[in-house]
């Protein structure tokens, strides 16, 4: 078995054809509740990273050890332990980035994506593909909430990258239209989460149809990045 | 919203202790079941709770400092000489005014200014925690959300670091604004105070409760400077 190549398969999936926020549509609540701007869409992103790194390489090294019937609840354990030990070593060890991140953290136990990988990939794999699932699904995460989040902070406020201070304090955050662009509510509140979502699903799977209609006669196997 | 398992096969525990050889096979797997849960319970708990102990402090001096440097920000352009967290009082019923701890800050012995925690309990999120200062003249020397859980990019505004706007972040308002004869409403309910729309519930929940509270801390501010460090300050009785 070609160990690389299933290894290169799941970065597709994650990054790509099984994208979590855009194929699989998983962790709606966290997606919606954070992408008003594009910065506390990437650190929520990077957050959900590392614990979805973690939460697979835990479940999959300890896989053998979980009975089949209670390992939905093991696996939640499993998650908000986790969960709970980054938001503290994050609160003692990097207090400056914490609060910036804090009140996402916790946020990540509630993220479905997380026991979906779990359940429907760390389960069932090594420990080192499970690992590289969890960090590919991650980062699929990670760029569409930055699309997201860039989105509804331009339309919605006419500004990107405003909070950057946080983390890099000599950036500023960039006015793109203007101090007197009157912005559009609608995009930053719950509901403008769903529209700007729904466009990048559309947009997700034209594309999807394009290459599938190109690429018909080999249906198989999926054009080389 | 957990997907369903599709192929439920009947598991067979991978490992059957001889010890439960005698028990029915229901009662077999639900005590493995019981046990294993237990185990990883345990096992995940010991990891949280040792976390928690390797990180205590650290967490308790970060908050610490936090802490001063939100102090000294409520104080703006006021000298004062004493060691302020340590001149602290602890105020008890205070009742709907919901004041917390008081700082006495001191120039040589003279009163300066009072800063006082106080918190909204109805934000967007839930509770509101504010520090703010109070002069001699009765007015707000500067209010800061010390903790918060409104909506970030909506109600997160009343937080100066993530307001956009940081010429005039919505919270300098309160600055020099009089404890007693201020409307201490946001705009919409017939007070002084600007809000962002969209986002009412935080403002008003951020205004009201500063109101209170530096209400309460005028009418009793020279028996808060006479209380003995440390002491635990009623209201009640002092009434």
């Amino acid at each position: 078995m070609s160990g690389s190549g299933r290894l290169r398969e799941s970065i597709r999936n994650g990054l790509w054809r099984q994208n979590p926020g855009l194929a699989q549509i998983l962790g709606l609540c966290p997606i919606l509740a954070i992408s008003t701007n594009m910065v506390n869409a990437v650190s929520l992103g990077l957050a959900t990273v590392m614990v979805m790194a973690l939460s697979n390489l835990a479940i999959s090294g300890l896989r053998r050890w979980i009975a089949y019937e209670i390992r939905i609840p093991v696996f939640i354990l499993i998650i908000a332990a986790l969960v709970t030990v980054l938001d503290l070593a994050f609160n003692a060890y990097f207090h400056s980035l914490y609060l910036v991140l804090g009140i996402f953290i916790p946020l990540i136990t509630t993220n479905c994506i997380v026991l979906a990988r779990a359940e429907a990939y760390a389960a069932r794999n090594g420990v080192l593909a499970s690992t590289v699932d969890g960090i590919a699904m991650g980062f699929g995460l990670v760029w569409v909430l930055a699309l997201l989040g860039a989105l509804r902070e331009l339309i919605g406020n006419g500004t990107l990258f405003s909070g950057i201070e946080m983390i890099f304090p000599n950036l500023t955050s960039i006015s793109v239209f203007g101090d007197d662009y009157p912005g559009f509510l609608l995009v930053s509140l719950p509901p403008g989460a769903f529209f700007i979502l729904a466009f990048l699903i559309a947009g997700f799977n034209a594309v999807n149809a394009r290459r599938a209609a190109r690429d018909k006669p080999a249906p198989a196997s999926t054009p080389a990045a | 919203m957990t997907s369903p398992d599709p192929a439920r096969t009947e598991s067979s525990s991978s490992s059957c202790p001889t010890l439960l050889a005698g028990l029915s096979p229901a009662l077999r797997s639900a005590l493995v079941s019981a046990f294993g849960l237990f185990a990883f319970t345990l096992a995940f708990t010991s990891l949280m709770a040792f976390t928690h102990g390797v990180t205590r402090d650290r967490i308790r001096t970060a908050a610490e400092q936090k802490q001063m440097l939100l102090i000294d920000e409520t104080l703006p352009g006021l000298h004062y000489d004493n060691a302020l967290l340590a001149d602290v009082i602890e105020v008890e019923g205070s009742g709907r005014s919901r004041v917390g701890k008081v700082w006495r800050a001191r120039n040589g012995n003279a009163p300066v200014a009072l800063v006082f925690e106080t918190y909204a309990p109805d934000g967007y999120g839930g509770r509101i925690d504010l520090v703010a200062s109070l002069d001699n003249e009765g007015r707000i020397g500067s209010v800061r959300v010390a903790a918060h859980q409104e909506t970030p990019g909506l109600g997160d505004y009343i937080d100066p670091a993530k307001d956009r706007n940081k010429e005039k972040p919505w919270i300098s308002q309160f600055s020099k604004a009089d404890a007693a004869s201020t409307r201490w409403e946001v705009k919409k309910d017939g007070g002084s105070f600007d809000y962002l729309t969209g986002a009412t519930v935080s403002a008003r929940a951020v205004t009201r409760a500063v109101g209170r509270a530096a209400a309460w801390v005028n009418k009793h501010r020279e028996a808060l400077f006479a209380a003995p460090t440390g002491a635990r300050f009623n209201a009640e009785q002092k009434e």
